[in-house]
């Protein structure tokens, strides 16, 4: 059993929650993800590591409330324990790899979408704290949904926010933001990391692929072990079937069959609304 | 005479009850009928059984026992040679081993030995405390990696042995494949392997799950930084193996380790827990072995209609007959030489059929077993809603990749001599991590090897 050490609401229906794991804390890097079983019925859901903290043995993630188990999740108070949090799982960011001399030297462009965001910042603080230049855009479809903010501020050189409706910042979608920052005001990035819904994640490599730019995403496949026994996160990169789990979750989104990913995604989304519905129907205590 | 009994058939769930249920199929013997099988035994001179047994286990000594009664005794001849009775009585395939070759068998029926095995083994877990053995702690720590029936074996031997040993599990619950794999309705959880489980807890052993050793921690930090004296590699077989051939990615496609991990040990087929599952109104699986069994199987129970396309003919089923012969009284189509060629998609990305072309058998290859051969033109197609790929496993990349000096072969397979020993000092390793994907039987008894040459090998530090 794994205890919740601190919650809090980020934004609607955002949560964060720093569980006591000490070791998954010891061994976690930038871009690794944990999966998390709420109770004894839960889903085994595999979550992208959004902070970690060596000294106080803690792993932080974020979630938000879409299905019957991130919101038997969010419902969970301080002090609560949750069944299960295993890992670290996948592989680190390629980054990690390179020396402080090469990092240094290297811009980078990070995109947020969402709840993505919460990924986003241990990588960005990660890359900062090594030397390199790290630009980030975070993108929501309003201001109220927009999280990490003032933390990712004071790790990255710019933050650019975008809001669909222009709420806060710029208004329009990331992929126009990026177009901005290469037209119009002339930067240059050697890498772009993607970090958010699927869709964003493909049109920010539509985006960058138009101006050769190396992007890595991170993909959220659905996974049922996590640690390479199903299958079921499999994904067409540059036409070949990889697991998600074992040989990502990170790849070069150039390659990325994204549209396939997206349907794999939705396999379960006619039982998943059926549980909602049936979990609504029991209680109505959670997230309205 | 001995051998004009019949063998003592064994009480069964019928078939279209138990088509629609997950409780187990086969009910075992009860004392009376165990006797009554164990008179048929021969007790012949030299027991082919004992050395057709992966094992050796003392058979004919064993059977003697049951027949006088004396079930304490037959417990003990077997725990000298398996420490899972319960599981290897109910999925071992005797009829390859034991019982393929008694004596009795080539005339007649063979003795149940698989049966009586697990009369055995099902009565100690009842009546006896198998954990009640006095264990001196001999000061030695040693890391089992896995839960699955190697990792079993190897603690539950070094533990009587006076060693300090941790399991460390992946998974949220312990058993490996013997929880995630093998459905209920052929090896019950909670009857057999929670309390297998539950002695080795009596002996000491101790248990650690949600730890992926290679993420969470690695080979080098349990003997570096823990004070591990050994480590046993027990880890099972890894990634599933698809076809590569056209639409294996649509949705509907999955491994059979995905749909038996959801409906084992998830427990999707249960409404009160949160994992789905899907199975449609047809479900064809792809492959011929026990875990293709299981899964066509399970999804029957789980209201599909199921069918197994395997390239071959029936006589080259690798699965175990108890097992086609159950999928047959249960309802499941069986299409023979028949091979898929590509998976059919509708217009929204999911399967609706399956391309196959009939095969017929060639010349014998490699294995001994005659090598399908397309016929040409023969194409045609299944419709289905879920196709499983049931072709066996590729070894997890992960230990090897973060452990130093632990050498594996071409297929991936960590190199291990006949103890366990790897190439690394100090590791030792069995089961599918070694062989491939293989039986519980094997994997125990590579376990238990181990757990010898472990000994051996921390006495001589």
């Amino acid at each position: 059993m794994f205890r919740i050490v601190e919650k809090k609401a980020l934004a609607d229906n955002i949560y964060l929650l720093r569980i006591e794991a000490p070791r998954v804390a010891q061994s976690a890097q930038p871009g690794q993800f944990v999966i998390v079983r709420v109770d004894e019925q839960g889903e085994r859901v595999p979550l992208t590591i959004a902070d970690y903290d060596k000294a106080e043995g803690t792993v932080t993630i974020v979630i938000q409330t879409i299905g019957v188990s991130t919101r038997k999740l969010c419902a969970l108070a301080e002090g609560d324990m949750i069944a299960d949090f295993v890992g670290p799982l996948g592989n680190p960011s390629e980054f990690v790899h390179m020396t402080d001399e090469e990092l240094k030297s290297r811009h980078y462009l990070f995109v947020a979408g969402g709840v993505g965001t919460a990924p986003v910042y241990p990588q960005v603080k990660w890359l900062h704290e090594h030397g390199a230049d790290v630009d980030v855009i975070i993108g929501a479809k309003t201001e109220s949904l927009l999280i990490y903010t003032e933390e990712m501020a004071k790790v990255c050189s710019n933050l650019y926010i975008a809001t669909d409706d222009g709420s806060r910042g710029f208004k329009g979608m990331v992929t126009a933001k990026i177009k901005e920052l290469i037209d119009v005001e002339g930067k240059h990035y050697d890498e772009c990391v993607a970090i958010g819904p699927m869709i964003m994640m493909k049109f920010v490599t539509l985006t960058t692929r138009e101006y050769s730019l190396p992007t890595t995403v991170s993909l959220n496949a659905l996974m049922v072990d996590g640690t390479g026994m199903c299958g079921a996160c499999r994904v067409s990169v540059g036409g070949k079937t990889l697991f998600t789990c074992v040989d990502g979750p990170e790849f070069d989104g150039h390659q990325v069959d994204f549209d396939e990913a997206m349907r794999r995604q939705a396999m379960y989304r006619a039982q998943e609304s059926e549980a909602n519905e049936r979990h609504n129907h029991k209680c109505n205590c959670y997230g309205k | 005479m001995a051998n004009k009994i019949p063998r003592v058939s064994v009480r069964e769930q019928e078939p279209a009850v138990r088509a629609t249920n997950f409780e187990e199929v086969c009910y075992g013997y009860n004392a009376e009928e165990a006797q009554l099988e164990a008179s048929r035994c021969l007790n012949c001179k030299n027991p082919r059984c004992v050395s057709a047994c992966p094992v050796n286990i003392n058979i004919p000594a064993f059977i003697g026992k049951i027949a006088e009664g004396d079930y304490t005794a037959a417990s003990a001849i077997i725990s000298e040679d398996s420490s899972l009775p319960s599981i290897c009585g109910r999925v071992c395939p005797q009829e390859n081993q034991c019982e393929g070759s008694c004596i009795l068998g080539i005339k007649g029926e063979p003795v149940a030995i698989g049966k009586l095995e697990r009369f055995v083994g099902d009565w100690s877990l009842e009546n006896e405390c198998k954990g009640c053995v006095d264990v001196t702690p001999n000061g030695h720590k040693v890391a089992v990696i896995g839960s699955g029936p190697s990792g079993l074996a190897c603690a539950s031997d070094l533990a009587k042995m006076g060693y300090e040993v941790t399991i460390f599990e992946a998974l949220h619950k312990l058993g490996g494949v013997l929880v995630y794999g093998i459905p209920e309705f052929r090896l019950p959880k909670e009857k057999i392997v929670a309390r297998e489980i539950d002695n080795l807890r009596k002996l000491g052993v101790k248990f650690e799950t949600d730890v992926v050793v290679g993420r969470t921690i690695t080979i080098d930090s349990l003997m570096d930084d823990e004070g591990y004296d050994a480590v046993f590699i027990g880890s099972g077989a890894g990634l599933p193996r698809f076809m590569g051939i056209e639409g294996e990615n649509l949705n509907g496609v999955v491994s059979a380790n995905e749909f038996l991990t959801r409906a084992n040990l998830m427990r999707a087929f249960d409404e009160e827990y949160d994992t789905p599952i899907y199975v449609g109104k047809s479900v064809v699986v792809v492959g011929g072995g026990n875990v293709a069994m299981d899964a066509v199987r399970t999804a029957k129970r789980l209201g599909a209609n199921a069918t197994i396309v395997y390239r071959r003919s029936e006589t080259e089923l690798p699965a175990r007959r108890e097992e086609v012969h159950h999928a047959k009284e249960e309802g499941i189509e069986f299409r023979m030489l028949t091979n898929p060629t590509s998976i059919l998609g509708d217009d929204k990305g999911w399967v609706k059929g399956l391309r196959c072309v009939e095969m017929e058998l060639g010349e014998p290859d490699e294995s001994g077993r005659r090598s399908p051969v397309e016929k040409q033109g023969s194409d045609f197609e299944v419709e289905c809603d879920v196709v499983i790929m049931a072709l066996g496993t590729s070894p997890n990349p992960l230990l090897k990749q973060t452990t130093k000096g632990l050498e594996t072969n071409r297929r991936g397979c960590i190199v291990a001599n006949e103890d366990g020993a790897t190439t690394r000092e100090g590791v030792f390793a069995g089961g599918d991590a070694v062989t491939g994907a293989a039986t519980v039987i094997l994997a125990m008894g590579a376990g238990r090897k181990a757990a010898k040459a472990i000994d051996e090998y921390v006495k001589s530090k």
